[in-house]
């Protein structure tokens, strides 16, 4: 394509050996808004910063206008910056805040007066010139660091969640602004934000991070409509996940109940994610849907009814202009468009891993493995020493340990998602990933101590391995 | 209570300051014995005659603003090095340089008379000027690395970032914005380093040489004759120089706090 001003090649970046971007690859259109949106921890800053050129990736190339920029310091490059906490420099008042950039570049006096100006008046200061800055509200110290970035004519203006210290009111003026702006100056943004609102009010494209690789990049309508996979339509937006079962193409089981859909290509008896919008469930009489429940919460949100209605177990959301009251029985109706069927994240039912017996005990009946790197004891069991196990453990058998004493320690919790009974959360370990159910809700991108509930556990020996 | 509590902060402060205030008195006495004989410049017109006083007020001064600049330079040298090292280095090279602070003037002034010395045989050179400020240089530089280092992890390192973002190289970028934010330390840092040079006897005493006289040695001097009055007058208004250091350094310190409270 030829309008694409900035290209990440497989980008690679890591520190202290953990990964934060895992092999990137990603286009900025000239003239576009693209958001980088992702929860804390995703890589979303990390990737601004290789572009703008204060982190150089360990593999990977960076091409701005089809040349490698790989290794350009900051200030060679054509692209400019506004940063989260806005970084005016607090000895100079708004003019030369904004004209910074073009005294250094030794552009002439008079230019530069006409320049400010103009930036000025394009990001609705006129006549703050001679303001200090420290003297200016949010968003005002806001619009002069865009102006600051802007009036350096760069071709990407790159800017780090920089209304993450505004509050709602003023942070909602500031979108519709920025956007002005941007069509004002023909330029492109990349913003990184983690409000996904944000992200589809303002955004021509959005790139949805987790975990240090891309989701999905696509237009609002393509982001919100057609997730890719349960983390995108959990982080955008409100949706109802379920656990289901392709039978075959177009017909998919939820709750034990068949529904039509629209979706091909998974293959028969498939195990899927299935994510309903609540907007997209029409409240009608039980005897007219095949899902049916019980509302049991109704809350008022001005345009529409939130309720919670519980159907076999779990918890469902739905949006509807007409309130049900709460204790009602309801069918709930979807039409197949609207059922959006994706592959799992992490296809697994049981967690299943080999352990080495390292030390046992006949009268004690107890065992030492070795997992990984940890050691710990499991009771009730009996193997020789050296003896390979291989455990499978149902994803309700594992928990995070609230003492902080695991089996396995520092376990990285990728994603948390509600699925209308319980939380599913997929855990990574040094050597594989671990499904974890839980009623909890957990932090995402945080280390935890994994427990294991060995009552639950399948232990068999790993057969062709030990035998004598 | 609160009266109690207000009598012993005057009665403190009573006993810190009336030797000083007793000093400024008889620096107006028109009498060489502590015995009021009325009101009296002589003395301070006196000073002013003596040159031998006049040359070591000059090398004091001297000494002092050359001792703070270097300091000052080094200093904040130091501190951006100190500040971009991290974990256990940063600690150790951070006490390394507050040791010199703690450490007793007159293992500092010994040390370096030794070294001093020992260079002077080996280059064929004497202690005087150079060796003098050479000295406090070498004990000012702490004081402006402890007064800057807290100015560096405060400052937002993106203040930095945006101007490097904006086209300055890392140098244009420090003189144009970083040197901004360290600029309450660094006075402070100088501030300090003039006001303990000024002061400073015991070091001087042992890196002077034979004959560079400043104001506090001079002093010692005159103590070992007769005590004339003018010692009254010429601590008096050392005393008083030094004070008005401090209150500007204070000021200067409440500004800034002042200022810093409204970018927040």
């Amino acid at each position: 394509m030829s309008n694409v001003i900035v290209s990440l090649r497989d980008i690679f970046v890591q520190f202290d050996g953990e990964v934060i971007l895992n092999h990137i690859n990603l286009d900025i259109k000239d003239k576009e808004f693209l958001t980088i949106l992702g929860p804390s921890g995703c890589g979303k800053t990390t990737t601004l910063r290789v572009i703008g050129g204060f982190l150089e990736p360990e593999q990977g190339e960076i091409l701005f206008d089809g040349t490698k920029i790989n290794g350009l310091p900051p200030h060679k490059r054509n692209v400019n910056t506004v940063f989260q906490k806005y970084s005016l420099f607090p000895h100079l008042n708004v003019f030369d805040n904004i004209a910074f950039g073009l005294k250094i570049k030794k552009v002439p006096k008079d230019e530069i007066k006409k320049r400010v100006k103009e930036m000025l008046a394009i990001v609705d200061l006129k006549g703050y010139e001679k303001r200090g800055v420290s003297k200016l509200s949010g968003g005002q110290q806001q619009r002069v660091a865009i102006a600051r970035a802007l009036v350096c004519n760069p071709k990407v203006l790159l800017l780090d969640e920089p209304l993450g210290a505004l509050d709602l009111k003023l942070r909602k003026n500031m979108q519709w602004e920025l956007k002005q702006i941007q069509q004002k100056t023909n330029t492109a943004f990349v913003y990184v934000t983690h409000d996904q609102e944000e992200a589809l009010t303002m955004s021509d494209t959005i790139v949805v991070m987790n975990n240090g690789v891309i989701e999905q990049i696509g237009s609002p309508t393509d982001i919100y409509n057609e997730p890719v996979n349960a983390f995108v339509a959990d982080f955008i937006g409100e949706a109802n996940i379920i656990n289901g079962t392709m039978i075959d193409d177009c017909r998919v089981r939820v709750l034990g109940e068949e529904l039509e859909c629209v979706d091909k290509g998974f293959g028969q008896n498939t195990p899927v994610d299935i994510v309903i919008r609540p907007e997209d469930i029409e409240v009608v009489k039980p005897e007219e849907a095949k899902l049916t429940g019980e509302v049991t919460e109704v809350v008022f949100k001005g345009v529409h009814y939130e309720m919670t209605v519980m159907c076999k177990g779990c918890e469902w959301i739905i949006h509807s202009t007409e309130c049900a009251p709460v204790g009602s029985k309801i069918g709930m109706k979807v039409i197949p468009f609207n059922i959006q069927i994706m592959n799992k994240m992490f296809l697994a039912e049981k967690n299943t891993f080999y352990a080495e017996v390292i030390s046992s005990s006949e009268e004690e009946n107890r065992i030492t493995v070795r997992v990984e790197d940890s050691e710990f004891d499991i009771e009730n069991q009996f193997f020789e020493v050296g003896t390979n196990l291989t455990i499978s453990l149902p994803p309700k058998a594992l928990s995070i340990a609230g003492d902080g004493i695991g089996h396995i320690d520092d376990v990285y919790i990728e994603s948390v998602i509600f699925k209308g009974e319980h939380n599913e959360i997929i855990l990574e370990s040094d050597e594989q990933k671990w499904l974890m159910q839980s009623d909890v809700d957990e932090q995402v991108a945080t280390y935890v101590p994994l427990k294991f509930d060995f009552t639950q556990a399948e232990i068999r020996v790993t057969e062709g391995k030990n035998e004598t | 209570m609160k009266k109690i509590s207000k009598l012993y902060t005057a009665l403190i402060i009573a006993f810190m300051y009336l030797p000083i205030l007793v000093l400024i008195a008889f620096s107006f006495n028109d009498g060489k014995t502590f015995v009021w004989k009325g009101f009296t410049l002589r003395w301070y017109t006196d000073l002013f005659k003596d040159s031998l006083i006049i040359s070591s007020l000059w090398n004091t001064l001297l000494i002092a603003l050359l001792a703070s600049v270097f300091a000052t330079i080094l200093g904040t040298m130091a501190a951006i090095g100190i500040n971009n090292f991290k974990g256990k280095k940063r600690i150790l090279l951070q006490n390394a340089s507050n040791i010199e602070i703690l450490s007793p003037d007159i293992v500092t002034g010994v040390s370096l008379m030794l070294m001093f010395s020992l260079l002077g045989v080996a280059f064929h050179f004497r202690m005087g000027f150079l060796t003098v400020l050479l000295a406090h240089i070498t004990f000012c530089t702490p004081y402006v690395v402890l007064n800057v280092l807290p100015r560096l992890r405060h400052m937002d390192y993106s203040v930095y970032e945006a101007a490097l973002d904006l086209g300055c190289n890392q140098w244009q970028a420090f003189r144009k914005v970083v040197i901004h934010e360290l600029m309450p330390g660094m006075f402070t840092g100088f501030l300090m380093s003039f006001t303990f040079s000024m002061d400073d006897f015991v070091i001087t005493y042992f890196t002077r040489g034979a004959s560079f006289q400043t104001l506090s040695i001079q002093i010692y001097t005159m103590t070992h004759q007769r005590i004339s009055p003018k010692i009254n007058a010429l601590s008096a208004l050392m005393f008083i120089v030094v004070l008005v250091l401090m209150i500007i350094i204070n000021l200067k310190d409440r500004k800034l706090e002042k200022r810093e409270g409204l970018r927040v």
